[in-house]
């Protein structure tokens, strides 16, 4: 195979017989289910979280919504779920901000950051790279009591007099500073704060975990060039998140000690509330630098997973290798380096100087160019492929269409001087829910969909899955396309209310519309929900014969259906060949475990 | 009773899909699941094809709604604006090509090639001719929009003309303060520590500096003179805002403790935008675009932009901060300090 040449990778042989030869030892309830220190555990543990917390983000972005679209009505209901924050069914603008604010939180860290790569990462690295588990099995289960850590402190935050964090989730001082600011920046931010530390000590211990695995795991024959894609894109996701969330642990210290201990690093000449506040030189911008040199990456963080999930799912469900296999490492490679080197693309407006903003256009745009790469690649592998629509290579599908959306208005706000025109409109909204949004939820629904017969030993209904698709794949251009518009037409996000506002406040129709679909989207994810907790219990079984159903050549499929923990009841398999040999030599596909023979044709 | 039955139906119809999802489950194993997973197969193969089909008209269905909505119809209001237009469209074009070619490859290809038994699909694993394409042809185009956008950001953010008249404006929650330097064309002194609203002092405006007695204070509305450069020195006194000037293409934050400067040349007036926009209550508005507390969404100001004229008969009207504030600065203040702005004020009247 050329591709090995390329990295000359010396194979690590790991056996791990001493788990083998015991692999029944006895499980009681709380050690299997709750302090599981098996990765399947775990990743269903972080799965299961992750869309309890994407039902909350969801519901709270549909009553924000509902503000929106009907900014002259009122909603009893609210008032009977809210209470205080909504009088008379009335958002009050205060909880209006906490909500917008929780629904970024939410979705960035909890959904896409922890239930995303959390899970998938969990679940596929151990055994898609042949190991019986996790690098450091109790660290995994740190890792995930951490992040349930995190919940429960933000989620607390909820139900606080002052309510729960509302300057918007990039918490920007001063505003998040001073209690003086907001009533969100009270109590709600030192909860949001102390969540997000736990949440970053969890995702080092995760991220940490899954390189060591990558890296030290892989079983006999496994070489780098071997790895499926997607255990690729967990590692470099898991290189991402462990180089750049210490930065953001750093700006969330440095936040809590001018909050409380009277420190001025992001405060100076500040007078609030008929106040002069003694703070003197500190800079608010040194807390965007922190924040985004998180914060880019960060949506890569997101993106990754998703577009590894993406590459095996086409792949396999066009019946044809992935086209450019190294091509795509490269890309992930060059997306992963470059994303710490555009992080102040969010920041051209904030008075930095011209001429260091202008590398930042400049390694913006370049990241493009990775990005593109698989964009064709991906395409290429569906060319002349013989394509099975499975629920997940429909998601997939979707991932590549949304990404191409999204993706290519990132070249106009990365471009600093449209970014002039464009920043913090709603052009950005619509650039970033499709690009790391919705397309990073297709690609975790593409995730769920087919891997949930390994995960679950059963298979899902696929009417339900296909009108799941549907829907959300319509709904989620019904929703964001329109909003291009109303970000040319200079409309700002995180507004209330437009009505008083002679420029904006002819889109009043449009937004109503973008509501009453979000509304219905929001709605149609309960097909998926109950799809995936009725398939659980009641869903068709796989079997012998249906043990590999997409008829993948990766070796999660070659563990029994319901893999105990340790993964394989006899001996780790031996891995001979890369893991996208479909349609080879007239074959459907071979497996990763099977010897070249002879007589086959070289690639 | 209206909820109840509204949710009454939204539980009915999805116990519907249930059932029918369930159903047809069991009637695909008795069918032979083969069978009814190719049919299904074609099915969304079909979809596919459909989805792009509506799609490509959606959008040209959405561009007639609203691109006679967004600003682009009529053209930027300031110099800086119509360059910014003019590289727009250029990004368009080219993103747009992309867009059209790379989603109806995607939905045509996954139409075309959706399963059959007679297809053998193609062992292909890689190409460097193509490879090297689609790395190269990006690489190039990204490069001229990097040259264009670096081109005009430098021009944007190079020092503002000599001419250029200069007017501060500083946020806070949640309006917009605006100061004009006077006679003298400096901005006086300020230091936030001097904020004093019940002394007519509510920029913080150092009175000992005397380039501040002649500085004009006007809350919201700023005027400008249409055709002359304007340079605003934005600032803020609370938590960062943002100037938002959609008509003018430009937005710069307001950032507590750290000055920040934009200019730009406006060139339409108020009036010949309202003629322009149909809209007689037109005005160019100041947006607060970054989020700075509960009332963000109030924080409007206005910019009049208008003939030398006009901007004369209004400019004359005003008075300086400092006369208001003065009853309070005698005490407070040194004798030399008095006698200066007695010697100001036997200058008769400030225009």
């Amino acid at each position: 195979m050329n591709n090995e040449e390329v990295l000359h990778e010396k194979p690590l042989v790991v056996h791990e017989t001493e788990h083998a030869a015991h692999p029944h030892h006895h499980q009681s309830f709380i050690t299997k289910y709750i302090f599981s220190q098996d990765h399947k555990m775990i990743s269903k543990q972080y799965l299961l979280t992750g869309i309890i917390w994407a039902v909350i983000g969801g519901f709270f972005s549909v009553i924000f919504r509902l503000q929106l679209g009907f900014p002259d009505q009122t909603f009893p209901f609210l008032e009977d779920i809210f209470g205080h924050w909504a009088k008379g069914g009335r958002l009050d603008t205060e909880f209006y901000y906490a909500l917008v604010t929780m629904h970024g939180t939410i979705l960035v860290f909890f959904v896409l950051t922890a239930g995303l790569s959390g899970t998938f990462s969990n679940f596929l690295i151990p055994l898609q790279v042949g190991a019986r588990d996790m690098a450091s099995p109790f660290l995994n289960m740190l890792s995930y009591w951490f992040f349930f850590l995190a919940s429960v402190v933000m989620f607390s935050s909820l139900f606080l007099q002052t309510g729960p964090a509302s300057g918007g989730w990039t918490i920007y001082p001063p505003l998040s500073a001073l209690g003086d600011a907001m009533d969100g920046s009270k109590a709600g931010m030192d909860f949001w704060l102390t969540s997000i530390a736990f949440f970053i000590i969890s995702v080092l211990l995760g991220g940490l975990n899954y390189i060591t695995t990558v890296l030290n795991l892989r079983t006999k024959g496994m070489f780098m060039t071997r790895l499926p894609l997607t255990v690729w894109s967990f590692l470099f996701t898991a290189i991402l998140g462990v180089l750049t969330f210490p930065v953001l642990l750093s700006a969330v210290v440095l936040l809590l000690f001018d909050r409380h201990l009277g420190t001025s690093f992001y405060l100076s000449d500040i007078y609030i509330n008929g106040k002069i506040l003694p703070n003197e030189g500190g800079s608010p911008i040194l807390f965007q630098h922190l924040f985004w040199f998180l914060g880019h990456p960060e949506v890569y963080i997101i993106a990754l997973p998703a577009m590894g999930i993406t590459s095996e799912v086409i792949s396999t469900n066009s019946r044809k290798p992935i086209f450019g296999y190294m091509a795509m490492v490269g890309s992930f490679f060059a997306i992963a380096s470059l994303s710490f080197l555009v992080w102040a693309h969010h920041m051209f407006v904030s008075g930095m100087n011209p001429f260091l903003g202008s590398f930042f256009v400049l390694f913006t745009l370049l990241i493009a160019v990775p990005s593109a790469i698989k964009v064709f690649n991906w395409l290429t592998t569906l060319w002349k492929g013989n394509i099975h629509f499975t629920p997940g290579m429909l998601f997939a599908i979707g991932f590549v269409s949304l990404f191409i959306s999204g993706g290519l208005t990132g070249i106009w706000l990365g471009n600093s001087a449209l970014d002039f025109h464009l920043h913090d409109t709603y052009f950005v909204i619509a650039h970033f829910h499709l690009v790391m949004g919705v397309a990073s939820m297709f690609g975790m629904f593409a995730g769920i969909y087919h891997w949930y017969p390994k995960m679950f030993g059963r298979f899902m209904n696929n009417t339900l899955a296909y009108l799941h698709f549907w829907i959300s794949l319509i709904g989620a251009y019904f929703i964001f396309w329109p909003m291009h518009y109303e970000g040319l037409a200079g409309m700002p996000r995180r507004y209330y209310d437009f009505s008083n506002w002679e420029s904006f406040k002819m889109f009043a129709g449009l937004n109503e519309f973008i509501s009453i679909t979000a509304i219905v989207v929001f709605a149609a994810q309960f097909l998926f929900i109950f799809n995936f907790f009725y398939s659980m219990y009641k869903g068709r079984k796989l079997t012998e014969r249906t043990k590999n159903p997409w008829h993948s050549t990766t070796l999660e499929w070659t563990t029994p259906i319901h893999p105990p923990h340790g993964n394989w009841t006899s001996e780790i398999p031996e891995v001979h060949r890369w893991p996208y040999d479909y349609g080879k030599d007239g074959r459907d596909f071979i497996g990763q475990t099977e010897p070249i023979g002879a007589e086959e044709t070289k690639h | 009773m209206n909820t109840f039955f509204l949710i009454a139906i939204v539980v009915l119809i999805f116990l519907v899909i249930f059932q029918i999802s369930k159903a047809s489950e069991y009637v695909s194993i008795l069918k032979g699941e083969e069978r009814s997973r190719k049919h299904d197969n074609k099915i969304n193969g079909f979809l596919m094809i459909a989805f792009l089909i509506f799609g490509l008209i959606g959008v040209w269905w959405c561009n007639e709604l609203y691109y006679p909505k967004t600003l682009l119809p009529y053209g930027a209001a300031s110099s800086q604006g119509e360059k910014i237009d003019t590289m727009m469209w250029i990004t368009i074009v080219i993103t747009g090509v992309v867009f059209f070619i790379t989603q109806i490859l995607l939905f045509w290809f996954s139409f075309k090639y959706q399963e059959t038994d007679k297809r053998k699909p193609l062992f292909f694993t890689h190409s460097n001719k193509l490879e090297i394409i689609w790395t190269g042809v990006p690489a190039i185009t990204l490069t001229i929009l990097v040259v264009f956008g670096l081109k005009y950001w430098f021009k944007f953010t190079a020092d503002a003309p000599k001419n250029a008249q200069v007017i501060e404006i500083t946020g806070h929650q949640f309006g917009w303060e605006m100061r004009y330097p006077g006679r003298d064309g400096i901005l006086g002194r300020k230091n936030y520590k001097l904020i004093d609203a019940a002394k007519n002092n509510p920029l913080g405006v150092d009175w000992s500096d005397a380039a501040s007695h002649d500085d004009v204070h006007v809350p919201t509305t700023m005027h400008v003179i249409v055709n002359r450069p304007v340079k605003l020195v934005i600032n803020s006194m609370d938590v960062i805002h943002d100037v938002g000037l959609p008509q003018f293409r430009l937005k710069m934050d307001a950032v507590p403790g750290t000055p920040t400067t934009i200019w730009f040349t406006p060139t339409v007036t108020t009036k010949e935008m309202a003629k322009k926009t149909g809209n007689p209550d037109f005005v160019y508005e100041i947006s607060c675009d970054q989020m700075c507390g509960k009332g963000h969404f109030t924080m409007r100001g206005v910019i009049v932009v208008e003939s030398q004229k006009e901007y004369h008969d209004w400019w004359i009207k005003q008075r300086p901060e400092y006369l208001k504030a003065k009853e309070f600065i005698t005490s407070a203040n040194t004798a030399s300090e008095s006698n200066k702005t007695v010697a100001l004020e036997n200058q008769g009247p400030i225009k």
